[in-house]
């Protein structure tokens, strides 16, 4: 599974946020910041994808789907949240219709705080994310041989 | 006659920019209805109004949407302004209008950028956002964010421009338009992006001002819906305000009222910088707001008009805090326009009335 870390798909979507964050995670794919010369590469299945990028809280309506989307990536995958309001809430954390931070709803690997989150934060983050990538397939490349 | 069949179509869709739902009841190939559903992006911002006074409120009205941030954070505070009776000194005025536009540019790059990924012309959205990153330079030269500004508070600018740095504004919109009227020339002159976009997801004049329809949206059907004509602020001190209209109604003809406005926003911000007067840029706005008192304010935001409502109660909360934002008017056009088009066309005609669901929302 060494070829994930080396190029490391990543999924987008964008729980509740305010489209700051959001819009910083695609400008960090495109020129200016370039996170593709670095092999990420942005996809739009969950199937491909290795890394989950969510930005925005979590309320009732979403919940469900930011779930649905975790479900489907395949083993190993890593989860980054993207902007305060991701890790914990944010500025809008008591709003009647915000749950909290993404751990509310899936487990989270890598925090990237920042509102809106700058691209630099991002690619560090993504950077970690693939170093916990990587030990998550270390990790189910010894369960498959105990097996 | 074909069986209908229901294709759910996001929240999460790879052609899809944002979290929407529509329900697409489809024969064949056809789109025979469109449902939308929304409700992934809602946070209940208005209500946050009890527990931030009117000065802290303007960080939350900012981030009601990343996009037109600045937009949102001007709209609040004028209508607070007008609340509390305070005339904002004319230097804060012009710079208002300035950072205003420069979000216009930044935001119209930015959907002209969307447009070309939709209809598969990537190394145009790659252009667009290289040149959109230069915008945001001068955002974070002048306030030091790149979409969250914060640079508005009640009672005018937080900090002061000098002449330095509006030179500096003006030279690099120059070398930003020699760059932009290439991107200009692929959007209206390429044939296949022509053979796109004409025709397709057309709404007729007379539909288009029975939806109620906004912005662009609205002045690519011949609307003429431009709130900047009539001069709050620093626009009634333009010279000369033509808004951009076109007869097409099509997919068309909303890139290219787009494409022209990020000319004539460059053209606006010139004007403004070579006539800014000196002053004070901000009055300090103290008290609290008079019990009863209302106010509402219109503002052209990039995606058209935006409608703020405030209502006081004699405390530094203000009762009721109500915004009618631009998307939230055109949805019902966008299910109009996805009215017996092709499966093929409906990212593109989702696209094209620049849907901000987390301003709809809130």
């Amino acid at each position: 599974m060494a070829f994930a870390s080396k190029s490391p798909w990543v999924i987008h979507y964008d729980a509740s946020s305010c489209n700051g964050c959001d819009i910083e995670v695609l400008a960090t794919l495109c020129p200016g910041y370039d996170a593709e010369r670095f092999g990420v590469i942005n996809t739009g299945n969950p199937k491909h994808a290795d890394i989950f990028l969510v930005t925005g809280s979590v309320n009732e309506r979403n919940i469900k789907v930011i779930q649905e989307i975790y479900d489907q990536m395949l083993e190993p995958k890593v989860v980054v949240a993207c902007g305060c309001c991701a890790c914990t809430g944010g500025v809008f954390h008591d709003c009647y219709n915000v749950l909290g931070g993404v751990d509310k709803a899936i487990p989270v690997d890598v925090y990237a705080p920042g509102c809106a989150v700058r691209p630099e934060t991002i690619i560090d983050a993504v950077v970690a994310g693939v170093a916990a990538l990587d030990e998550k397939s270390k990790a189910l490349k010894a369960k498959k041989k105990e097996a | 006659m074909g069986q209908h069949t229901v294709i759910p179509f996001g929240p999460q869709h790879p052609v899809l920019p944002e979290p929407l739902h529509l329900d697409l009841v489809v024969e064949d190939e056809k789109v025979i209805e469109a449902i939308p559903q929304i409700g992934f992006v809602h946070r209940g911002l208005e209500k946050l109004t009890e527990t931030r006074d009117y000065n802290a409120f303007i960080y939350i009205a900012e981030r009601i949407c990343g996009i037109c941030a600045f937009g949102h954070s001007l709209g609040y505070a004028e209508t607070v302004e007008k609340l509390m009776g305070v005339q904002v000194p004319e230097r804060g005025e012009y710079l208002r209008v300035i950072m205003h536009e420069l979000s216009r540019v930044h935001s119209h790059l930015l959907w002209l950028g969307l447009a070309a990924d939709a209809f598969g012309y990537e190394s145009l959205f790659m252009h667009c956002w290289r040149l959109r990153e230069r915008i945001l330079d001068l955002f974070e030269k002048t306030t030091g964010g790149r979409v969250i500004l914060s640079a508005v508070v009640v009672g005018g600018m937080v900090r002061d421009q000098d002449a330095q740095m509006l030179r500096y504004i003006q030279d690099k919109l120059e070398g930003i338009r020699e760059d932009y009227a290439q991107i200009c020339k692929a959007f209206l002159n390429d044939n296949s992006v022509r053979n796109r976009l004409c025709g397709v997801g057309y709404i007729s004049p007379d539909d288009a001002r029975a939806l109620g329809m906004v912005g662009p949206f609205g002045r690519a059907s011949n609307v003429a819906c431009d709130l900047r004509q009539y001069g709050n602020g620093a626009y009634g001190k333009l010279s000369d305000f033509q808004q951009i209209l076109s007869t097409d109604g099509d997919c068309f003809g909303r890139a290219k009222v787009r494409a022209e406005e990020v000319l004539q926003s460059i053209d606006i911000i010139n004007e403004l910088i070579a006539t800014i007067p000196d002053g004070p840029v901000s009055v300090p706005v103290k008290g609290n707001v008079p019990a009863g008192a209302q106010a509402s304010n219109v503002l052209e935001q990039p995606r058209g008009e935006c409608y703020y409502y405030a209502l006081g109660n004699g405390t530094k909360f203000l009762e009721r805090m109500r915004m009618r934002t631009p998307t939230s008017v055109n949805l019902a056009g966008m299910a109009t326009a996805l009215k017996g088009c092709d499966l093929a066309d409906v990212n593109m005609i989702v696209l094209t009335i620049d849907p901000c669901i987390s301003c709809t929302e809130r």
